[in-house]
């Protein structure tokens, strides 16, 4: 890596636009796993991006099913680490964001697959009767049980198919809004 | 009483075998979590783990507050691992800030990381052996424990809850005569945990009591997503320091220690095996890091961000892996962290084991799973 302090003459930026494209190519074996998903679905799919050990896909929530169980069958990942929700009241959508890993294929022992979806999002949530929904992933990944729990009560978002939808963290008397949507806010901030 | 509850609430059915017996929140058996066993005799039939009674909203609180002052709430969760709960956050803070950090606060890290990976065993340790009636394996751990805490103290100036790690490097540079105070603690204290081996490990108590209970097959252990010793005591060599080498891992000499078995005796080993590996760690980056040099690259107050990103660091803590997952739009307060923790995921686990086992082995089943309850709550 070199310095960042040199003064940005045009070759030194011609320069640097260079490199980034050779850090683009470095991954190799990143840049396949990408190729391996585009391949297979194509327009469904966008590679969000790729980085060293991180490759990122977004698809959009009727395809989020399918997509998951390529990546359980034929690319051996096998358990998921984290699920994550995150608002975005401005673009009213709630992003899901599951982070995959692999136990049984050593090669992909340092990757992180991470498959993003996002669902349209009702201002108002009324319990019981969610607006917010998505498919779950829970019978292609067993390790998402708690995880999904945990982003239902959160961020209301209700996932279709999952086996045990109740609250987990919360109290079961909650009666405001999810406390990880943006529009919750904490006292006195 | 209307017939449609709200969502959460759900009427039980009473049968005449089952009864329904909830342990905790308050029951010293069960830390600050309640579990909600039904048993038929003597026997589980079904267990219901309910966590939450000690969440503190830490993944809201830290939208609120710039990347810096995020730190000292952040380790709250795991206070004896206070280190290792900060490092991916730190780690992920630093890509999204840009920051370098220099070669001597990597080894720094290295060394707090380790003594507070052995800090947070022994403390788990303690409470193990006091869960199975064991009080000796209670004031030796607890007692032990001060050897390196002392050590902490004199790295960070605080005992338990560190904020040692910044964005950056580390607050603080080692004291004068850090390193032969820390080579010779160290050294005492792996004498000392041998000994555990005569008094708990060896014990046939304690192996009647841990042998062939919850067993969890490596299959399973895979497919629940377990982490940290749980997978290691199932037969998966997966340790994120050798895996994925995070900072300076990859020049040190890191083994993992890996037991077939899978039951609650093998998953009560994997950690004390850890914590002379642990041991081995520090020698060695003792050994390795620079004689001189900074610990910290200067940062503002109010650090600015290189502009919408996301970042995904994990590290292995005293639980496992550890993953934090920064949203940043750009502004100097990130917009979502996320904190996927050991102790949340090797929950799922619980209901899987529990059940069939006989209802006094469950202390040794559900604090072998390495839970730290407020950890898993955040």
């Amino acid at each position: 890596m070199s310095e960042e302090t040199e003064k940005p003459t045009p070759e030194t930026t011609e320069k640097s636009v260079a490199k980034q494209e050779e850090v683009i190519e470095l991954p190799a074996l990143e840049k396949g796993l990408s190729e391996k998903l585009t391949s297979k679905f194509g327009e469904k799919t966008s590679i969000a991006f790729v980085k060293e050990n991180r490759v990122r896909v977004d698809v959009k929530k009727e395809d989020v099913h399918d997509v998951a169980e390529f990546i359980r069958d034929e690319m051996n990942f096998d358990h998921v680490e984290s699920v994550t929700g995150v608002d975005f009241p401005d673009d009213k959508e709630i992003e899901v964001v599951y982070h995959i890993g692999s136990y049984t294929d050593n090669s992909l022992a340092n990757q992180v697959l991470t498959l993003a979806t996002r669902a349209p999002r009702e201002d108002i949530p009324i319990p019981g009767k969610d607006g917010t929904r998505l498919p779950t992933l829970r019978d292609i990944f067993y390790s998402v049980e708690f995880h999904e729990r945990e982003v239902f009560e959160m961020l209301g978002v209700y996932f279709d198919g999952h086996p045990d939808n109740r609250r987990l963290l919360l109290p079961e008397d909650w009666a405001d809004l999810p406390p990880l949507r943006k529009d919750f806010a904490i006292k006195g901030r | 009483m209307t017939a449609e509850l709200p969502p959460g609430l759900a009427l039980q059915k009473v049968d005449e075998r089952i009864m329904t017996l909830n342990v905790g929140p308050q029951h010293p058996g069960s830390g600050h979590m309640r579990i909600v066993v039904q048993i038929d005799g003597d026997y589980i039939v079904a267990c219901d783990p309910d966590p939450g009674y000690v969440h503190r909203g830490e993944e809201k609180m830290a939208e609120y507050r710039n990347y810096i002052t995020n730190i000292p709430h952040l380790e709250r969760p795991v206070i004896h691992d206070s280190c290792n709960v900060l490092y991916p956050y730190v780690l992920g803070a630093e890509e999204i800030l840009g920051i370098e950090v220099p070669e001597r606060a990597k080894y720094v890290r290295v060394i707090a990381s380790e003594l507070n990976r052995c800090i947070y065993t022994q403390y788990w340790l303690a409470i193990y052996g006091i869960f199975l009636g064991h009080s000796t394996m209670f004031m030796w751990p607890a007692g032990d424990r001060e050897l390196l805490i002392d050590l902490m103290e004199k790295m960070s100036g605080a005992r338990v809850t560190h904020a040692h790690f910044v964005p950056g490097g580390v607050r603080n540079d080692l004291p004068a005569n850090f390193e032969d105070a820390c080579l010779r603690q160290v050294n005492y204290f792996e004498k000392r945990i041998k000994e555990y081996a005569a008094v708990f490990y060896d014990n046939p108590i304690l192996i009647s009591r841990t042998k062939d209970t919850g067993v969890l097959s490596k299959q399973d252990a895979i497919r629940l997503g377990t982490t940290g010793s749980v997978l290691r005591a199932s037969g998966v060599d997966y340790d994120l320091r050798i895996k994925e080498p995070y900072d300076v891992y990859e020049e040190l000499d890191v083994h993992t220690n890996v037991m077939k078995e899978g039951d609650s005796y093998a998953r009560s080993k994997v950690p004390w095996l850890d914590m002379m590996e642990s041991c081995n760690i520090i020698r060695q980056a003792l050994q390795k890091m620079p004689k001189s040099g900074s610990v910290r690259t200067k940062l503002k107050p109010n650090p600015k961000t290189k502009g919408p990103e996301t970042v995904y660091k994990r590290v292995e803590s005293g639980r496992g892996s550890l993953g934090c997952y920064i949203v940043s739009d750009g502004k100097t307060e990130p917009y979502r962290v996320k904190m996927s923790v050991g102790s949340f995921r090797n929950l799922i686990a619980l209901p899987y084991l529990l059940k069939g086992e006989k209802l006094g082995n469950m202390p040794s089943v559900y604090w072998s799973l390495n839970y730290w309850p407020v950890e898993a709550d955040r």
